[in-house]
Protein backbone atom coordinates (compact mmCIF):
# COMPACT_ATOMS: atom_id res chain seq x y z
CA UNK A 1 0.00 0.00 0.00
CA UNK A 2 1.50 3.15 -1.06
CA UNK A 3 0.62 6.33 0.36
CA UNK A 4 -0.81 8.89 -2.34
CA UNK A 5 1.05 12.14 -2.31
CA UNK A 6 0.47 15.21 -0.70
CA UNK A 7 -2.13 16.89 -3.33
CA UNK A 8 -3.09 13.48 -4.60
CA UNK A 9 -4.51 13.16 -1.14
CA UNK A 10 -6.03 17.09 -0.95
CA UNK A 11 -7.68 16.18 -4.04
CA UNK A 12 -9.08 12.66 -3.48
CA UNK A 13 -10.81 14.19 -0.45
CA UNK A 14 -12.04 17.57 -2.49
CA UNK A 15 -13.72 15.13 -4.78
CA UNK A 16 -15.05 12.70 -2.47
CA UNK A 17 -16.39 15.84 -0.28
CA UNK A 18 -17.79 17.03 -3.43
CA UNK A 19 -19.61 13.71 -4.71
CA UNK A 20 -21.18 13.29 -1.42
CA UNK A 21 -22.44 16.62 -0.99
CA UNK A 22 -23.29 16.46 -5.01
CA UNK A 23 -25.67 12.68 -3.90
CA UNK A 24 -27.67 14.97 -1.43
CA UNK A 25 -27.91 17.83 -3.31
CA UNK A 26 -31.07 18.59 -1.83
CA UNK A 27 -29.30 19.39 1.63
CA UNK A 28 -26.97 21.65 0.11
CA UNK A 29 -29.74 23.60 -1.25
CA UNK A 30 -31.23 24.21 2.53
CA UNK A 31 -28.97 26.76 3.60
CA UNK A 32 -29.75 29.03 0.23
CA UNK A 33 -33.63 28.37 1.16
CA UNK A 34 -33.29 29.01 4.84
CA UNK A 35 -31.17 32.63 3.71
CA UNK A 36 -33.97 33.30 1.73
CA UNK A 37 -36.88 32.83 3.93
CA UNK A 38 -34.87 34.67 6.43
CA UNK A 39 -34.17 37.76 4.46
CA UNK A 40 -38.20 37.66 3.47
CA UNK A 41 -39.20 37.86 6.83
CA UNK A 42 -37.82 41.28 7.57
CA UNK A 43 -39.97 42.97 5.28
CA UNK A 44 -42.86 41.60 7.11
CA UNK A 45 -41.63 42.46 10.36
CA UNK A 46 -40.42 46.13 9.47
CA UNK A 47 -42.61 46.92 7.09
CA UNK A 48 -42.08 47.75 3.33
CA UNK A 49 -40.96 51.24 3.68
CA UNK A 50 -38.15 51.38 1.05
CA UNK A 51 -35.77 53.65 2.98
CA UNK A 52 -35.40 52.17 5.93
CA UNK A 53 -35.09 48.62 4.12
CA UNK A 54 -32.21 50.00 1.60
CA UNK A 55 -30.45 51.00 5.10
CA UNK A 56 -30.50 47.56 6.59
CA UNK A 57 -30.36 45.58 3.59
CA UNK A 58 -26.22 45.19 3.90
CA UNK A 59 -26.45 44.16 7.33
CA UNK A 60 -29.66 41.98 6.86
CA UNK A 61 -28.10 40.05 4.01
CA UNK A 62 -24.67 39.29 6.07
CA UNK A 63 -26.08 37.97 9.37
CA UNK A 64 -28.81 36.04 7.38
CA UNK A 65 -25.83 34.45 5.31
CA UNK A 66 -23.75 34.05 8.33
CA UNK A 67 -26.53 32.26 10.17
CA UNK A 68 -27.24 29.77 6.94
CA UNK A 69 -23.53 28.71 7.27
CA UNK A 70 -23.88 27.99 10.96
CA UNK A 71 -26.86 25.96 10.22
CA UNK A 72 -24.68 23.67 7.53
CA UNK A 73 -21.45 23.18 10.08
CA UNK A 74 -23.16 20.68 12.34
CA UNK A 75 -23.08 18.49 9.61
CA UNK A 76 -19.67 19.07 8.29
CA UNK A 77 -17.94 15.94 10.26
CA UNK A 78 -21.36 13.98 11.56
CA UNK A 79 -21.32 11.48 8.89
CA UNK A 80 -17.65 10.77 9.42
CA UNK A 81 -17.96 10.80 12.81
CA UNK A 82 -20.53 8.11 12.66
CA UNK A 83 -19.23 5.85 9.93
CA UNK A 84 -15.92 6.31 11.44
CA UNK A 85 -14.31 7.85 8.05
CA UNK A 86 -12.87 10.03 11.05
CA UNK A 87 -10.99 7.95 12.65
CA UNK A 88 -9.29 6.62 9.38
CA UNK A 89 -8.56 10.80 8.76
CA UNK A 90 -6.78 10.51 11.96
CA UNK A 91 -4.97 7.33 10.90
CA UNK A 92 -3.81 8.39 7.80
CA UNK A 93 -0.14 8.80 6.66
CA UNK A 94 -0.74 12.73 5.09
CA UNK A 95 -1.14 15.37 7.89
CA UNK A 96 -4.60 15.80 9.20
CA UNK A 97 -4.77 19.80 8.25
CA UNK A 98 -3.72 19.16 4.96
CA UNK A 99 -6.83 16.78 4.44
CA UNK A 100 -9.04 19.01 7.03
CA UNK A 101 -8.40 21.81 4.39
CA UNK A 102 -9.62 19.69 1.84
CA UNK A 103 -12.74 19.50 3.85
CA UNK A 104 -13.14 23.59 4.55
CA UNK A 105 -12.99 24.48 0.96
CA UNK A 106 -15.51 21.62 -0.11
CA UNK A 107 -17.68 23.08 3.28
CA UNK A 108 -17.19 26.83 1.37
CA UNK A 109 -18.03 25.62 -2.06
CA UNK A 110 -20.96 23.50 -0.90
CA UNK A 111 -22.51 25.95 1.28
CA UNK A 112 -21.34 29.35 0.81
CA UNK A 113 -20.85 29.92 -3.03
CA UNK A 114 -24.86 29.38 -3.55
CA UNK A 115 -25.40 31.49 -0.51
CA UNK A 116 -22.80 34.23 -2.37
CA UNK A 117 -24.88 33.50 -5.37
CA UNK A 118 -28.12 34.51 -3.83
CA UNK A 119 -27.06 37.33 -1.88
CA UNK A 120 -26.93 40.26 -4.45
CA UNK A 121 -31.06 39.33 -5.45
CA UNK A 122 -31.58 39.04 -1.62
CA UNK A 123 -29.68 42.55 -1.47
CA UNK A 124 -31.21 43.82 -4.20
CA UNK A 125 -34.78 42.89 -3.40
CA UNK A 126 -34.15 44.88 0.15
CA UNK A 127 -33.15 47.70 -1.82
CA UNK A 128 -29.38 48.17 -1.36
CA UNK A 129 -27.81 50.90 -3.90
CA UNK A 130 -26.66 49.28 -6.94
CA UNK A 131 -23.32 51.04 -5.84
CA UNK A 132 -22.80 48.97 -2.82
CA UNK A 133 -23.46 45.90 -4.37
CA UNK A 134 -19.89 45.11 -5.45
CA UNK A 135 -18.81 46.28 -2.08
CA UNK A 136 -21.25 43.58 -0.83
CA UNK A 137 -19.97 40.69 -2.79
CA UNK A 138 -16.34 41.44 -2.42
CA UNK A 139 -17.54 41.56 1.90
CA UNK A 140 -18.97 38.32 1.25
CA UNK A 141 -16.15 36.60 -0.86
CA UNK A 142 -13.88 37.37 2.01
CA UNK A 143 -16.37 36.96 4.97
CA UNK A 144 -17.71 33.81 4.31
CA UNK A 145 -14.30 31.59 3.85
CA UNK A 146 -13.28 33.28 7.05
CA UNK A 147 -16.42 32.09 8.68
CA UNK A 148 -16.33 28.69 6.99
CA UNK A 149 -12.37 28.30 8.62
CA UNK A 150 -13.37 29.66 12.18
CA UNK A 151 -16.65 27.51 12.28
CA UNK A 152 -14.77 24.66 11.28
CA UNK A 153 -12.92 24.59 13.92
CA UNK A 154 -15.34 24.98 16.50
CA UNK A 155 -17.10 22.27 15.10
CA UNK A 156 -14.09 19.75 15.26
CA UNK A 157 -14.04 20.93 18.92
CA UNK A 158 -18.06 19.76 19.66
CA UNK A 159 -17.19 16.38 17.57
CA UNK A 160 -16.87 14.21 20.69
CA UNK A 161 -19.57 15.79 22.23
CA UNK A 162 -23.93 14.70 21.48
CA UNK A 163 -25.77 17.68 21.78
CA UNK A 164 -23.53 20.40 19.65
CA UNK A 165 -26.38 22.94 17.56
CA UNK A 166 -27.02 25.39 20.00
CA UNK A 167 -23.29 24.95 21.75
CA UNK A 168 -21.89 25.68 18.64
CA UNK A 169 -24.11 28.88 18.11
CA UNK A 170 -23.27 29.85 21.49
CA UNK A 171 -18.86 29.80 20.64
CA UNK A 172 -18.84 30.51 16.85
CA UNK A 173 -21.29 34.12 17.34
CA UNK A 174 -19.10 36.11 19.72
CA UNK A 175 -15.79 34.78 17.70
CA UNK A 176 -17.60 36.17 14.50
CA UNK A 177 -18.60 39.83 15.66
CA UNK A 178 -15.45 40.75 14.30
CA UNK A 179 -16.07 39.65 11.06
CA UNK A 180 -19.59 41.07 11.01
CA UNK A 181 -18.48 44.33 11.99
CA UNK A 182 -15.74 44.71 9.46
CA UNK A 183 -17.92 43.42 6.42
CA UNK A 184 -21.39 45.41 7.19
CA UNK A 185 -19.08 48.38 8.07
CA UNK A 186 -17.70 47.96 4.45
CA UNK A 187 -20.79 47.80 2.90
CA UNK A 188 -22.56 51.00 5.20
CA UNK A 189 -19.52 52.56 4.10
CA UNK A 190 -19.69 52.44 0.39
CA UNK A 191 -23.69 52.87 0.80
CA UNK A 192 -22.77 56.35 2.18
CA UNK A 193 -20.51 56.96 -0.24
CA UNK A 194 -17.05 56.88 2.58
CA UNK A 195 -14.03 54.69 1.50
CA UNK A 196 -14.50 50.97 2.72
CA UNK A 197 -11.13 49.37 1.70
CA UNK A 198 -9.88 49.42 4.95
CA UNK A 199 -12.10 47.00 6.75
CA UNK A 200 -11.96 45.13 3.74
CA UNK A 201 -8.18 45.08 3.76
CA UNK A 202 -8.57 43.44 7.40
CA UNK A 203 -10.69 40.84 6.53
CA UNK A 204 -8.38 39.99 3.40
CA UNK A 205 -5.39 39.97 6.50
CA UNK A 206 -7.72 37.92 8.68
CA UNK A 207 -8.14 35.35 5.57
CA UNK A 208 -4.91 34.99 4.86
CA UNK A 209 -3.61 34.31 8.27
CA UNK A 210 -6.08 31.74 9.04
CA UNK A 211 -5.94 30.15 5.70
CA UNK A 212 -2.05 29.09 7.49
CA UNK A 213 -3.59 28.73 10.89
CA UNK A 214 -7.04 27.11 10.84
CA UNK A 215 -6.57 23.73 9.18
CA UNK A 216 -3.56 23.50 11.81
CA UNK A 217 -6.00 24.65 14.44
CA UNK A 218 -8.78 22.62 13.25
CA UNK A 219 -6.23 19.48 13.25
CA UNK A 220 -5.28 19.86 17.15
CA UNK A 221 -9.21 20.76 18.14
CA UNK A 222 -10.09 17.41 16.29
CA UNK A 223 -7.17 15.12 18.13
CA UNK A 224 -8.49 16.99 21.45
CA UNK A 225 -12.13 16.52 20.98
CA UNK A 226 -11.53 12.71 19.97
CA UNK A 227 -8.68 12.46 22.60
CA UNK A 228 -6.19 10.76 20.51
CA UNK B 1 16.66 21.63 39.78
CA UNK B 2 16.25 24.91 41.31
CA UNK B 3 13.86 25.93 43.96
CA UNK B 4 11.34 27.20 41.38
CA UNK B 5 10.73 24.52 39.31
CA UNK B 6 10.64 22.31 42.34
CA UNK B 7 7.75 23.90 43.74
CA UNK B 8 6.11 24.24 40.30
CA UNK B 9 6.22 20.23 40.03
CA UNK B 10 5.05 20.16 43.80
CA UNK B 11 2.08 22.19 43.20
CA UNK B 12 1.41 19.94 39.97
CA UNK B 13 0.37 17.07 42.00
CA UNK B 14 -2.91 17.11 42.96
CA UNK B 15 -2.63 16.09 46.86
CA UNK B 16 -0.04 18.37 47.00
CA UNK B 17 -1.68 21.19 45.63
CA UNK B 18 -5.54 20.41 47.54
CA UNK B 19 -3.32 20.58 50.99
CA UNK B 20 -1.64 23.51 49.81
CA UNK B 21 -4.86 25.09 48.71
CA UNK B 22 -6.29 24.81 51.72
CA UNK B 23 -3.80 26.11 53.65
CA UNK B 24 -3.73 29.71 51.82
CA UNK B 25 -7.60 29.90 51.41
CA UNK B 26 -7.98 31.13 54.94
CA UNK B 27 -5.81 33.90 54.01
CA UNK B 28 -6.91 34.89 51.13
CA UNK B 29 -10.16 35.07 52.54
CA UNK B 30 -8.71 36.92 55.02
CA UNK B 31 -6.90 39.77 52.91
CA UNK B 32 -9.97 40.19 50.56
CA UNK B 33 -12.42 40.86 53.13
CA UNK B 34 -10.28 43.29 54.99
CA UNK B 35 -9.41 45.10 51.96
CA UNK B 36 -12.97 45.15 50.79
CA UNK B 37 -13.71 46.32 53.95
CA UNK B 38 -11.63 49.32 54.13
CA UNK B 39 -12.20 49.65 50.29
CA UNK B 40 -15.68 50.41 50.76
CA UNK B 41 -16.18 52.73 53.81
CA UNK B 42 -13.36 54.83 51.72
CA UNK B 43 -15.46 54.24 48.46
CA UNK B 44 -18.84 54.81 50.73
CA UNK B 45 -18.12 57.09 53.32
CA UNK B 46 -14.96 58.94 53.25
CA UNK B 47 -14.64 59.96 49.55
CA UNK B 48 -16.62 63.08 48.71
CA UNK B 49 -19.37 63.34 45.85
CA UNK B 50 -18.61 63.67 42.23
CA UNK B 51 -19.16 66.85 41.26
CA UNK B 52 -20.48 66.21 37.84
CA UNK B 53 -21.72 62.61 38.57
CA UNK B 54 -22.86 63.26 42.43
CA UNK B 55 -23.31 59.83 44.45
CA UNK B 56 -23.53 58.18 41.00
CA UNK B 57 -19.84 58.25 40.62
CA UNK B 58 -20.00 55.58 43.80
CA UNK B 59 -20.54 52.45 41.63
CA UNK B 60 -17.12 52.69 39.89
CA UNK B 61 -15.62 50.78 42.88
CA UNK B 62 -17.69 47.79 42.54
CA UNK B 63 -17.84 48.50 38.53
CA UNK B 64 -14.32 49.15 37.82
CA UNK B 65 -12.73 46.17 39.88
CA UNK B 66 -15.33 43.99 38.37
CA UNK B 67 -14.68 45.21 34.76
CA UNK B 68 -10.83 44.63 35.16
CA UNK B 69 -10.95 41.11 37.53
CA UNK B 70 -13.53 39.85 34.05
CA UNK B 71 -10.23 40.62 31.48
CA UNK B 72 -7.48 39.81 34.41
CA UNK B 73 -9.28 36.33 34.77
CA UNK B 74 -9.54 35.38 31.62
CA UNK B 75 -5.91 36.11 31.35
CA UNK B 76 -5.09 33.75 33.80
CA UNK B 77 -7.60 31.38 31.91
CA UNK B 78 -5.70 31.04 29.18
CA UNK B 79 -1.86 30.80 30.22
CA UNK B 80 -3.47 28.04 32.12
CA UNK B 81 -5.15 26.72 29.35
CA UNK B 82 -2.10 27.31 26.60
CA UNK B 83 -0.35 24.92 29.18
CA UNK B 84 -3.28 22.45 29.60
CA UNK B 85 -3.02 22.12 25.51
CA UNK B 86 0.93 22.00 25.32
CA UNK B 87 1.58 19.80 28.44
CA UNK B 88 -1.25 18.28 29.35
CA UNK B 89 -0.24 18.97 33.25
CA UNK B 90 -4.17 17.97 35.24
CA UNK B 91 -3.39 21.08 37.28
CA UNK B 92 -3.56 23.39 35.07
CA UNK B 93 -6.86 22.04 33.28
CA UNK B 94 -8.21 22.33 36.78
CA UNK B 95 -7.57 25.83 37.10
CA UNK B 96 -8.56 27.06 33.90
CA UNK B 97 -11.88 24.95 34.02
CA UNK B 98 -12.65 26.53 37.66
CA UNK B 99 -11.28 30.28 36.68
CA UNK B 100 -14.18 30.29 33.89
CA UNK B 101 -16.99 30.77 36.16
CA UNK B 102 -15.39 33.41 38.36
CA UNK B 103 -14.98 34.99 35.56
CA UNK B 104 -18.30 34.88 33.80
CA UNK B 105 -19.19 35.71 37.71
CA UNK B 106 -17.03 39.32 37.58
CA UNK B 107 -18.16 39.95 33.40
CA UNK B 108 -21.96 39.69 34.65
CA UNK B 109 -21.05 41.96 37.17
CA UNK B 110 -19.36 44.81 35.06
CA UNK B 111 -22.45 44.24 32.90
CA UNK B 112 -25.08 45.17 35.55
CA UNK B 113 -23.05 47.86 37.94
CA UNK B 114 -22.21 49.23 34.31
CA UNK B 115 -25.76 49.84 32.99
CA UNK B 116 -27.17 50.68 36.42
CA UNK B 117 -24.25 53.44 36.10
CA UNK B 118 -25.30 54.07 32.30
CA UNK B 119 -29.03 55.34 33.56
CA UNK B 120 -28.74 58.27 35.72
CA UNK B 121 -25.58 59.10 33.28
CA UNK B 122 -26.82 57.96 29.86
CA UNK B 123 -30.35 58.19 31.01
CA UNK B 124 -31.06 54.54 29.62
CA UNK B 125 -29.42 51.07 31.17
CA UNK B 126 -28.58 50.17 27.79
CA UNK B 127 -26.37 52.20 25.22
CA UNK B 128 -24.23 50.24 22.43
CA UNK B 129 -21.06 51.60 23.54
CA UNK B 130 -17.84 50.20 23.11
CA UNK B 131 -16.83 49.17 26.48
CA UNK B 132 -20.19 47.56 27.50
CA UNK B 133 -20.35 45.65 23.94
CA UNK B 134 -17.09 44.26 24.47
CA UNK B 135 -17.91 43.11 28.29
CA UNK B 136 -21.53 41.34 26.67
CA UNK B 137 -19.01 39.91 23.96
CA UNK B 138 -16.57 38.48 26.31
CA UNK B 139 -19.82 36.99 28.38
CA UNK B 140 -20.95 34.93 25.78
CA UNK B 141 -17.57 33.81 24.82
CA UNK B 142 -17.11 32.59 28.60
CA UNK B 143 -20.22 30.96 28.70
CA UNK B 144 -19.34 28.92 25.31
CA UNK B 145 -15.96 27.86 27.21
CA UNK B 146 -18.35 26.46 30.16
CA UNK B 147 -20.81 24.95 27.72
CA UNK B 148 -18.40 23.09 25.54
CA UNK B 149 -16.95 22.05 28.96
CA UNK B 150 -19.89 20.59 30.24
CA UNK B 151 -20.80 18.90 26.78
CA UNK B 152 -18.06 16.30 26.65
CA UNK B 153 -18.48 13.07 29.50
CA UNK B 154 -15.16 13.05 30.09
CA UNK B 155 -13.93 16.12 32.62
CA UNK B 156 -11.00 15.82 31.28
CA UNK B 157 -11.66 15.97 27.64
CA UNK B 158 -13.67 18.64 27.96
CA UNK B 159 -11.21 20.72 29.92
CA UNK B 160 -8.91 20.11 26.91
CA UNK B 161 -11.16 21.38 24.17
CA UNK B 162 -12.60 24.46 26.36
CA UNK B 163 -9.38 24.77 26.90
CA UNK B 164 -8.44 25.20 23.20
CA UNK B 165 -11.33 27.17 23.07
CA UNK B 166 -10.54 29.82 25.84
CA UNK B 167 -7.11 30.51 23.51
CA UNK B 168 -9.17 30.83 20.31
CA UNK B 169 -10.59 33.06 22.45
CA UNK B 170 -8.12 34.70 23.72
CA UNK B 171 -6.54 35.78 20.07
CA UNK B 172 -9.62 37.24 19.38
CA UNK B 173 -10.47 39.30 22.20
CA UNK B 174 -8.26 42.27 21.20
CA UNK B 175 -9.93 42.05 18.01
CA UNK B 176 -13.03 41.93 19.46
CA UNK B 177 -12.29 44.94 21.10
CA UNK B 178 -10.39 46.78 18.55
CA UNK B 179 -13.56 46.02 15.80
CA UNK B 180 -16.01 47.22 18.58
CA UNK B 181 -14.29 50.55 19.04
CA UNK B 182 -14.05 50.97 15.19
CA UNK B 183 -17.86 49.68 14.86
CA UNK B 184 -18.67 52.65 17.58
CA UNK B 185 -16.91 55.57 16.03
CA UNK B 186 -17.93 54.35 12.85
CA UNK B 187 -21.86 54.93 13.83
CA UNK B 188 -21.08 58.08 15.96
CA UNK B 189 -22.20 56.09 19.03
CA UNK B 190 -21.71 57.13 22.66
CA UNK B 191 -17.95 58.50 22.76
CA UNK B 192 -18.43 59.55 26.23
CA UNK B 193 -15.62 59.46 28.90
CA UNK B 194 -16.25 59.92 32.30
CA UNK B 195 -13.47 58.29 33.71
CA UNK B 196 -9.83 59.30 32.53
CA UNK B 197 -6.94 58.26 34.43
CA UNK B 198 -6.56 62.28 35.06
CA UNK B 199 -9.93 63.14 36.78
CA UNK B 200 -9.28 60.31 39.57
CA UNK B 201 -8.54 62.71 42.77
CA UNK B 202 -6.71 60.74 45.09
CA UNK B 203 -9.65 60.24 47.61
CA UNK B 204 -11.39 58.61 44.95
CA UNK B 205 -8.22 56.03 43.87
CA UNK B 206 -7.03 54.37 46.96
CA UNK B 207 -10.51 52.88 48.15
CA UNK B 208 -10.83 51.65 44.22
CA UNK B 209 -7.02 50.22 43.90
CA UNK B 210 -8.19 48.92 47.41
CA UNK B 211 -10.93 47.30 46.09
CA UNK B 212 -9.43 46.02 42.79
CA UNK B 213 -6.68 44.39 45.37
CA UNK B 214 -9.69 42.99 47.56
CA UNK B 215 -11.20 41.66 43.85
CA UNK B 216 -7.91 39.90 43.30
CA UNK B 217 -7.61 37.99 46.18
CA UNK B 218 -11.92 37.00 46.19
CA UNK B 219 -10.56 35.41 43.10
CA UNK B 220 -7.67 33.44 44.29
CA UNK B 221 -9.88 32.13 47.49
CA UNK B 222 -12.71 31.25 45.30
CA UNK B 223 -10.44 29.91 42.73
CA UNK B 224 -8.60 27.66 45.11
CA UNK B 225 -12.26 26.64 46.75
CA UNK B 226 -13.33 25.43 43.53
CA UNK B 227 -10.15 23.49 42.33
CA UNK B 228 -10.47 21.62 45.83
CA UNK B 229 -13.74 20.57 44.92
CA UNK B 230 -13.00 19.75 41.31
CA UNK B 231 -9.69 17.58 42.42
CA UNK B 232 -11.55 15.63 45.05
CA UNK B 233 -13.98 14.97 42.62
CA UNK B 234 -11.45 13.56 39.22
CA UNK B 235 -9.22 11.92 41.37
CA UNK B 236 -12.36 10.26 43.14
CA UNK B 237 -10.70 6.51 42.66
CA UNK B 238 -7.17 7.84 44.32
CA UNK B 239 -6.26 6.97 47.93
CA UNK B 240 -5.42 10.21 49.38
CA UNK B 241 -9.04 11.52 47.99
CA UNK B 242 -10.54 8.23 50.31
CA UNK B 243 -7.90 9.89 53.32
CA UNK B 244 -9.49 13.19 53.08
CA UNK B 245 -12.82 11.97 52.53
CA UNK B 246 -12.38 9.63 56.48
CA UNK B 247 -10.66 13.09 57.68
CA UNK B 248 -13.76 15.12 56.93
CA UNK B 249 -16.13 12.79 58.32
CA UNK B 250 -14.05 12.54 61.23
CA UNK B 251 -13.59 15.69 61.71
CA UNK B 252 -17.66 16.45 61.16
CA UNK C 1 -37.54 63.97 66.50
CA UNK C 2 -34.73 61.47 64.87
CA UNK C 3 -31.14 61.86 65.81
CA UNK C 4 -28.47 63.16 64.36
CA UNK C 5 -27.03 59.54 63.76
CA UNK C 6 -30.27 58.33 61.85
CA UNK C 7 -30.36 62.13 59.68
CA UNK C 8 -26.88 61.19 58.45
CA UNK C 9 -27.60 57.65 58.35
CA UNK C 10 -30.83 58.52 55.70
CA UNK C 11 -28.50 60.81 53.92
CA UNK C 12 -25.93 58.06 53.42
CA UNK C 13 -28.49 55.92 52.57
CA UNK C 14 -30.56 58.25 50.02
CA UNK C 15 -27.02 58.95 47.85
CA UNK C 16 -27.54 62.10 47.32
CA UNK C 17 -30.86 60.88 45.22
CA UNK C 18 -28.91 57.99 43.15
CA UNK C 19 -30.27 55.53 45.79
CA UNK C 20 -31.65 52.99 43.51
CA UNK C 21 -28.80 52.54 41.07
CA UNK C 22 -25.99 52.53 43.98
CA UNK C 23 -27.62 49.94 46.12
CA UNK C 24 -28.67 47.65 43.45
CA UNK C 25 -25.03 47.79 41.88
CA UNK C 26 -23.35 46.81 45.19
CA UNK C 27 -26.48 44.65 45.69
CA UNK C 28 -25.37 42.69 42.64
CA UNK C 29 -21.46 42.85 43.31
CA UNK C 30 -22.12 41.23 46.71
CA UNK C 31 -25.51 38.52 45.40
CA UNK C 32 -23.32 37.15 42.61
CA UNK C 33 -19.65 36.69 44.08
CA UNK C 34 -21.91 35.39 47.14
CA UNK C 35 -23.62 33.11 44.75
CA UNK C 36 -20.17 31.75 43.24
CA UNK C 37 -18.90 30.78 46.59
CA UNK C 38 -22.25 29.41 47.63
CA UNK C 39 -22.00 27.37 44.40
CA UNK C 40 -18.84 25.90 45.58
CA UNK C 41 -20.28 24.85 49.20
CA UNK C 42 -22.49 22.89 47.35
CA UNK C 43 -20.72 21.38 45.20
CA UNK C 44 -18.14 20.50 47.91
CA UNK C 45 -20.74 18.59 49.61
CA UNK C 46 -22.19 17.09 46.99
CA UNK C 47 -19.36 15.53 45.70
CA UNK C 48 -18.10 14.82 49.25
CA UNK C 49 -21.49 12.67 49.97
CA UNK C 50 -21.02 10.38 46.62
CA UNK C 51 -17.43 9.85 48.17
CA UNK C 52 -18.50 9.25 51.14
CA UNK C 53 -20.98 6.75 49.43
CA UNK C 54 -18.69 5.10 47.29
CA UNK C 55 -15.85 4.36 50.13
CA UNK C 56 -18.76 2.50 52.07
CA UNK C 57 -19.88 0.84 49.52
CA UNK C 58 -16.58 -0.14 48.57
CA UNK C 59 -15.87 -0.86 52.39
CA UNK C 60 -19.02 -3.50 52.77
CA UNK C 61 -17.35 -5.53 49.44
CA UNK C 62 -13.85 -5.54 50.55
CA UNK C 63 -11.07 -4.19 52.63
CA UNK C 64 -9.12 -1.32 51.48
CA UNK C 65 -5.33 -2.38 51.22
CA UNK C 66 -3.56 0.59 52.49
CA UNK C 67 -1.24 1.91 49.99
Amino acid sequence: MSAASLGGAFRTMLVRDLLLAWRRRGDAMLPVLYAIIVATLFPFALGPEHALLARIAGGVVLVTVLLAMLLALDNVFRGDLDDGALEQMLLAPQPLSLLLAARMLAYWLVTALPLLLVAPVLAYMLGLEPAAQPVLLLALLLATPLLALLGIVLTALTAGTRRSGMLLSLMLLPLAVPIVIFAAGAVGAAQQGLPWVAPLAWLAAALALALVLAPLACATALRIALDT
Amino acid sequence: MNAFKLWYHKLGSPPYFYVFAGYIQPWLWTIALLLAAVGLYGGLVLAPPDALQGDAFRIIFVHVPAAWMSLFVYGVMAVSAFVAVIWRPKMAEVLAMESAPIGAAFTLIALITGSLWGKPMWGTYWTWDARLTSELVLFFIYLGIIGLYHAFDDPRQGARAASFLAMIGAVNLPIVHYSVVWWNTLHQGTTVHYFGPSSIAPSMLWPLLLMTIAAKFYYGASLMGRSRVALLSLERGKDWVADEVRGDTAHG
Amino acid sequence: MRSVETLRMDKFLAMGGFAQYVWPAYAAFFVILAGDVLATVVRRRRVLRELRGRLARQGTRRPRVSA
